[in-house]
């Protein structure tokens, strides 16, 4: 199985309200408190402007600037306006390396979600005693922290001693014993989607476990006095209770992916000849190892409009998700994040 | 019958694949971490460490700074969750259960925030942290993490509210509770597994970060564990056993508090009283 997208949605225009209200508290309301939701809100919202607001803005500025390391250690301010998106914008390293964060996105997205569903199927269709084991098999990788995994990998994936060459040379592939993982960028990248598969498969297989133990099981009989068989039943039944989970879990991946940084980083640090770099670390690489600050941010500007881009799609959806949550229609996708749930419930 | 019992069995032959998959790389780090040099460089792998060893711990922790570096990622850490935490339990009471002018557009914030890609933007950080004269300091490391944690929290935060059926908090109103009783009383018992696991989020990425803290703290005591890891297996190079105790050091806390807060989510859900 592979990522469900669903239909599109109606193409109703959801009005984004400005995010700072201005709007005065409405006092003298009956159902509203007031100015107590902004008043809880405060501290969340202020801590997210000034920590995360201000260096993004602050990033943007820099991008607009002449900013080196001569730069940076005379503490001077050289303003070159849109150079550094220029240089950026026609370079053709840039465009290679958004072509592959973009593929490597998608690969790794859609081996996720398909294997996670799976695996989130099969949890649900084992016994108890089995399906503990595995959920303990699938938490131990989901917790593993990612400079130990990529550590770890890095000594399965060795070339003298490694684990999976020793294999590989036991099953008959002799001319592996020796292999070099990180030697070519194929195989690199077929070592970091591994790692990154490992790690973010449990998330979603876990989940839609617990989302699936939500479904009423007299639905299921029902379907089946309709005469419908595993097939139909799966989509008639178990893919619109899941739909809403997938759609969040499908975006939470690909945000994550598309900026994973340590993964791709740690395990050959974008080698071999920067041929791994996705867009996080060469945003890193040219702005902090190369020292060209300015250059980088202006590559950190684009990286997070693309990945906007990328989402928009999906925050329309959440949107209107919001909205039928307002107007107090609780389908199965009004709690959407509800399924979200570590934890075996039985 | 035999249809039956193929179906009984491959589901359960799947499962144990899927267990030595995913268990394997784990394992593999214990594994090295406690064997003798010996085993570890041989020319078959042992797959079960026979004559166990705690010489590749004993490197690892003597390391220099091994403690203070403890320190300063546990400090971190707790610091960040507890304090995103806090913060977020108030922001998605409001967006769960009120009605306000610009809800929609708060949430969708969130949402954004929750993308944020912290790691191209550790430029401009550097910058505003240095200008501050506060690079190699914790204080600036910590709430960075806060807010890097928030969004996440306060999103699942709020759909664990949300979830908490209305009536029980109306029903609380109606004997005489008083809003924030109700909430302090009904709301916030039925939250502990939504807390839980949101603080298991947060401190995993606290935990785990590692771009930030390259760029704003060079210094060797200022740093945190992942940064020390990583130099780690660069400082000792094919020392295998001694780079996976590392590793597993890194590693334990995270997973003893997964499995433990794994259990208790398990029971704050079945000893709920959503329940029946």
């Amino acid at each position: 199985m592979s990522v469900q997208t669903g239909e599109a949605p109606p193409e109703d225009k959801v009005p984004i309200r400005p995010a700072a209200t201005a709007v005065p508290p409405g006092r003298g309301r009956k159902r509203a408190s007031g100015g107590l939701p902004y008043l809880l809100l405060l501290p969340a919202l202020g801590l997210t402007v000034i920590f995360l607001g201000y260096p993004l803005v602050q990033n943007g500025v820099l991008s607009f600037q002449n900013l080196n390391m001569t730069q940076l250690i005379q503490h001077v301010t050289e303003w070159r306006g849109f150079g550094n998106y220029g240089d950026t914008l026609t370079s053709e390293t840039f465009w290679r390396v958004t072509l592959r964060s973009v593929l490597f996105t998608l690969v790794n997205v859609v081996l996720i979600m398909g294997i996670g569903t799976l695996v989130g199927l099969l949890l649900a269709r084992l016994g108890s005693k089995m399906r503990l084991t595995l959920l303990i098999g699938l938490i131990l990788a989901w917790a593993m922290p990612v400079i130990a995994a990529t550590t770890v990998y890095q000594w399965l994936f060795a070339q003298r001693f490694g684990v999976v060459n020793w294999v590989l040379d036991k099953v008959g592939f002799s001319a592996m014993a020796d292999y070099n993982w990180t030697g070519s960028q194929l195989s690199t990248f077929f070592v970091i989607t591994l790692l990154i598969v490992w790690t973010s498969v449990p998330f979603v297989a876990v989940n839609i476990y617990a989302a699936s133990t939500t479904i009423p099981r007299e639905l299921y009989e029902a379907a089946a006095l309709d005469g419908a068989g595993a097939l139909k039943s799966f989509r008639a039944v178990t893919l619109p209770f899941l739909r809403p989970f997938l759609m969040v879990a499908t975006f939470l991946e690909v945000i994550w992916v598309f900026k994973a940084f340590p993964h791709v980083f740690a395990v050959n640090e974008g080698g071999p000849d920067r041929l791994t770099e996705t867009l996080p670390v060469y945003a890193f690489v040219e702005g902090v190892g190369n020292q060209h600050y300015g250059a980088g941010a202006a590559i950190a500007v684009l990286t997070i409009l693309i990945l906007l881009a990328l989402m928009s799609y999906y925050l329309r959806m959440v949107l209107r998700q919001e909205a039928a949550d307002e107007e107090g229609e609780p389908g199965p996708g009004a709690t959407a994040g509800a399924g979200v749930t570590v934890g075996e419930k039985s | 019958m035999r249809k039956s019992l193929v179906g009984r069995i491959w589901p359960n032959a799947t499962a144990l694949v899927l267990f030595v998959a995913f268990v394997f790389p784990v394992y593999w780090m214990f594994n090295t971490a406690l064997k003798p040099n010996g085993q570890i460089i041989s020319e078959d792998p042992v797959w079960f460490p026979g004559s166990p060893t705690l010489e590749h711990f004993t490197t690892a922790v003597n390391a220099e700074n091994f403690w203070t570096l403890v320190r300063n990622s546990v400090t971190v850490t707790v610091v960040a969750v507890g304090l995103s935490l806090t913060v977020a339990l108030f922001a998605s009471f409001a967006l769960a259960r009120m009605r306000f002018k610009g809800r929609r557009g708060i949430v969708l914030v969130f949402m954004i925030a929750q993308m944020a890609p912290w790691e191209v933007m550790v430029i401009g950080i550097y910058m505003i942290v240095r200008d501050a004269d506060m690079l190699n300091s914790l204080v600036p490391l910590t709430l960075f993490y806060t807010v890097m944690v928030l969004p996440l929290t306060v999103i699942t935060l709020r759909s664990y509210v949300a979830a908490v059926p209305k009536d029980l908090e109306e029903s609380a109103l109606v004997d005489g509770c008083s809003r924030t009783q109700a909430f302090r009383k009904v709301i916030f018992p039925l939250l502990a597994p939504g807390l839980m696991t949101t603080s298991l989020f947060g401190f995993i990425t606290a935990w785990n970060e590692f771009p930030m803290v390259l760029i704003l703290n060079k210094n060797d005591e200022a740093q945190t564990l992942p940064l020390w890891l990583s130099k780690f297996q660069t400082a000792f190079g094919d020392d295998w056993g001694a780079t996976m105790a590392a590793a597993s050091l890194f590693a334990i806390p995270v997973l003893l508090l997964f499995l433990w807060l794994q259990r208790k989510a398990v029971s704050g859900l079945t000893a709920g009283a959503v329940k029946g």
